[in-house]
């Protein structure tokens, strides 16, 4: 693992690595791009997210 | 590099996604295709959706040309008693039927009930899932084609398993009709089969020996059941896990197993409608979709894996084996990506 991959961030759910195109904002939400979660961004420095808020969906309820 | 290539047996499902795939394939000429009730007839009487794609009649299968591959697509038990026959006309052979796919003879006639006529070339036969074989199908001359139920067992479990992470597994398969072949029965009669769930296999699936003896020895329960599709398989595999894992964990045994394999995607979302492995997005694919959950009151694992039967499960995985034992591009022919909506 080089060291620019090593120092991403990863999903708190699944650890996949997070990219953005541009620097993050605190308070964006993003989506991981493994397990689909949305994360939001609770501080730029360091950076560090934290499961976003959801409404939960009736599956079979 | 131009390959050749004769299919045995080119009538039914199976042959005819071998025919589809083969036909779109930038390296592959298709020689000739046999069909003894069909003979002289063109490939479209069978396989409508090819119509204007090939000249190709079907012949009987005494006028079979050599091919570098040849692909069998007769009965369970009848390629192994011709065997040497067709080997006599094909560099590599890619038998699609179950008659090559255990390497023991003891387990052959435990699991099909006969002895089998070629027992030497048990050993010598490749097994073609190339997830589990890859190294050993380059330059493979006798190739199997892999049971849909068991290629998505294997898949689903392959990442647990190398991990010693299995205790014991029942694995719940619901099937596509496609799976009985082109013959028809009474059980597939419209009236009977239209909106049935009917498990046919509640324990004894014969293809719980491929899986254990791709994946190594533990309690496998199987039950197979054949719900409203005409294409693909899903199976549900309950896991007694070895000892506690997270999900997190699960995440990493997945990738590392499958994040260089050109056709397994790792399919678990916390968001949106397609969170899990579904086989109605796979038809006409070569890819295959696993998932997995963690039962945190349990500790249960959910191993899931879901394919298209006649692709993945059959012509898919034969054709991928082929372009691995003849050094073509490993994902040459096979890169359609499923239809959706279907």
């Amino acid at each position: 693992m080089s060291t620019a991959t090593a120092t991403l961030p990863r999903c708190p759910e699944c650890d996949a690595h997070i990219t953005f195109n541009r620097a993050p904002l605190r308070g964006q939400v993003t989506n991981c791009p493994g397990c689909a979660v949305e994360l939001e961004v609770t501080d730029t420095e360091p950076l560090t997210f934290a499961l976003a808020p959801k409404v939960e969906e009736d599956w079979g309820e | 590099m131009s390959i050749s290539a004769s299919i045995v047996g080119g009538s039914g499902y199976t042959g005819g996604e071998l025919l589809r795939l083969l036909l779109a394939h930038p390296n592959i000429n298709i020689r000739s295709v046999s069909s003894r009730t069909l003979a002289g007839q063109p490939i479209h009487r069978a396989h409508p959706s090819l119509r204007g794609h090939s000249d190709l009649l079907f012949t009987v299968p005494e006028e079979i040309e050599t091919s570098d591959a040849l692909f069998l697509c007769a009965p369970h038990g009848t390629a192994s008693k011709e065997i040497e026959r067709w080997r006599a006309l094909g560099t590599t052979i890619i038998d699609l039927s179950a008659d090559f796919r255990l390497r023991s003879p003891d387990a052959y006639r435990a699991w099909y009930g006969q002895t089998h006529p070629a027992p030497a070339l048990l050993s010598e036969a490749v097994y073609g899932l190339p997830e589990i074989s890859r190294e050993s199908l380059r330059n493979a001359r006798l190739i199997s084609g892999v049971g849909c139920n068991a290629t998505a067992m294997i898949l689903a479990l392959a990442p647990l398993a190398r991990n010693g992470l299995i205790q014991r597994v029942i694995a719940d398969i619901k099937v596509g009709s496609s799976e009985a072949g082109r013959e028809f029965s009474a059980a597939s009669h419209h009236p009977e089969r239209s909106r049935s769930l009917r498990t046919y296999s509640p324990a004894g699936h014969r293809h719980t020996a491929e899986v254990l003896q791709s994946l190594g020895d533990f309690p496998l329960d199987v039950t197979v059941t054949t719900v409203e599709l005409v294409r693909g398989v899903l199976c549900t595999a309950h896991v007694i896990p070895t000892r506690p894992a997270t999900e997190k964990e699960l995440w990493r045994l997945y990738r590392d197993a499958y994040a260089n394999e050109p056709f397994v995607r790792i399919v678990n979302e916390k968001t949106g409608i397609n969170r899990l492995p579904d086989p109605r997005v796979l038809s006409g694919s070569n890819h295959a979709d696993v998932g997995f959950a963690v039962d945190p009151r349990s500790g249960r694992i959910i191993a899931l894996c879901a394919i298209d039967n006649l692709v993945k499960g059959a012509a898919g995985s034969a054709i991928q084996s082929m372009n691995i034992a003849l050094g073509l591009p490993e994902t040459a022919g096979l890169t359609f990506p499923g239809l959706h909506p279907v």
